[in-house]
């Protein structure tokens, strides 16, 4: 009888303290939900950057919201009746004096074309507008072509995946006239505990 | 007489040396208050945490940086994605150590200003050589140097983390889909971590973290960029508060040569795994089994 009358209650409290425990530790010892990923590599939308520089040259005015002024190519080539291509920026008397050519042996009809400059030329005669300039860096850097289909080289903004992304062109990290990275100052040097003066970095003793 | 009176010295001088040891123990409590609430000295573990437990936590520490850093900030839990695994690759062929990819770190992740604290520490190398405890990170000179090399060491998320293995609380462990997490609230800043990671990529809050109001990134991570503790180890999450919902790591997006390349794992169709079966590969100090997921390649 004596035990019979306690049971239960021992059961109730038990089961009090359970309840109590589950609510308290809903979501814990067991692992955290996974989010459903993201829909596949955005390929479709991944769009080609359209640099300033293939539409015209920079001034070194400024509007009035103070910023900078950019001339098309127009501006002032259809000024003037269309003279015969230099073969090398020594030539060059009127327009881009001073430009500094450093691209193998080219010299300047291997791709421009005369009285168009808002074209290129293939090697095979082919014309493509200069907005596809691609096409024509693609002509000779096979390997970077391969490279840059399949997002191992040329860089990008946005995202690897679920969403739209920016590739670079070319001519975003390549001057086509100069294209090779010229050398620059590192930026954010570091100053941790290893590399600063004794007694002054990061974790110095004071 | 004397013997009583010995005695009852002998007892006082005990007692008074008791309690005098006992407030100088207790002595971090007084200290404690200042810069850890109660709330946040009896926070359980992450992994631990109910949603509501955690949300309130991040209502606290929202509420802490707009107190001592004066700016609104949005902090975030964000699981690991289903079916995704993160790697990283890094083209030492095309890599010229501008270090933009250590300043979009430093900007993203809100690292001390005072030390230019970054996760990424650019190591200048000798064409030829190989050993990266040769690494220069302070060159302070024109880039890309005549008969040099650049490499970029970030945290390589390992599958087999020795800075995992070696955290006597647990405060350091992998995530689902690969990162290496840290909870900043549990971490008791041993450094344990951080003398067991071969490639030098965990980093220790010796101070409170410098960081003008102005400059604050208010996107962040409860578990990668929200402003670190003082005395805890914080290391590279690849921007998980990025990735996790589709977007690039801020050091890819810096990156000027377009040398780095983000993806998932599992993907078959993406960029990472087209440079793992398309390119020569190699990951650093293999040899000490960490399995990293961050690998280096050449252009060939």
């Amino acid at each position: 009888m004596h035990a019979s009358l306690h049971l239960p209650g021992a059961a109730v409290i038990l089961g009090l303290l359970c309840v109590a425990h589950a609510a308290g530790c809903q979501d814990r010892d067991q692992p955290p939900g996974l989010r459903p990923a993201l829909d596949a590599t955005p390929i479709a939308s991944a769009s080609v950057h359209r640099p300033d520089k293939l539409s015209g040259v920079s001034t070194d005015r400024r509007d009035s919201l103070g910023r900078p002024i950019r001339a098309a190519c127009v501006t002032c080539h259809s000024l003037r009746r269309p003279d015969a291509l230099p073969t090398s920026t020594a030539e060059l008397d009127e327009f881009h004096v001073g430009l500094r050519f450093e691209h193998g042996g080219l010299s300047c009809a291997s791709c421009h074309v005369i009285g168009e400059q808002d074209t290129l030329r293939k090697a095979d005669g082919t014309l493509v507008p200069m907005r596809d300039a691609m096409q024509l860096c693609a002509q000779c850097h096979g390997p970077q072509l391969r490279d840059y289909a399949n997002g191992a080289h040329g860089g990008m903004n946005g995202s690897y995946a679920g969403g739209a992304r920016v590739r670079n062109h070319c001519v975003d990290c390549h001057d086509p006239h100069v294209p090779a990275f010229q050398p620059s100052m590192p930026v954010l040097p570091p100053r941790d505990r290893f590399v600063a003066a004794p007694g002054t970095g990061e974790g110095a003793h004071r | 007489m004397t013997q009583t009176t010995r005695r009852v010295a002998l007892k006082v001088l005990g007692a008074t040396l008791g309690a005098s040891a006992f407030a100088h123990a207790m002595e971090p409590l007084r200290a404690w208050s200042k810069d850890l609430s109660l709330d946040q000295f009896l926070q359980r573990h992450y992994k631990e945490l109910t949603s509501e437990e955690l949300a309130e936590g991040i209502r606290r520490l929202e509420r802490e940086t707009r107190e001592e850093y004066g700016r609104e900030v949005t902090i975030r839990d964000i699981r690991p994605q289903e079916g995704v695994q993160f790697g990283y690759a890094l083209s030492l062929s095309v890599c010229i150590g501008c270090r933009k990819c250590a300043e979009a770190c430093h900007v993203e992740n809100n690292h001390d200003r005072r030390t230019n604290n970054s996760y990424i520490r650019v190591l200048e190398m000798d064409q030829g050589s190989f050993d990266m405890e040769k690494g220069d990170a302070t060159y302070e000179h024109a880039v890309p140097a005549k008969g040099k090399y650049y490499m970029p060491v970030q945290c390589q998320q390992c599958d087999n983390a020795p800075c995992v293995k070696v955290c006597p609380v647990q405060a350091t462990w992998k995530e689902p889909d690969g990162i290496v997490a840290v909870d900043y609230n549990w971490c008791i800043g041993c450094r344990y971590c951080e003398a067991a990671c071969p490639y030098h990529a965990r980093r220790f809050n010796w101070t409170k973290p410098e960081v003008p109001a102005g400059e604050i990134n208010p996107d962040q991570g409860y578990l990668s960029n929200r402003i670190r503790p003082q005395g805890v180890v914080e290391k590279c999450t690849f921007c998980l508060h990025r990735t996790r919902e589709g977007r690039m790591p801020a050091c890819l997006e810096a990156c000027p040569t377009g040398a780095r390349v983000f993806g998932n794992l599992l993907d078959p169709k993406s960029e990472i795994r087209w440079v793992l079966e398309n390119k020569r590969i190699f990951v650093l100090k293999e040899e000490l089994g960490t399995r990293p997921r961050f690998f280096y390649f050449f252009d060939v």
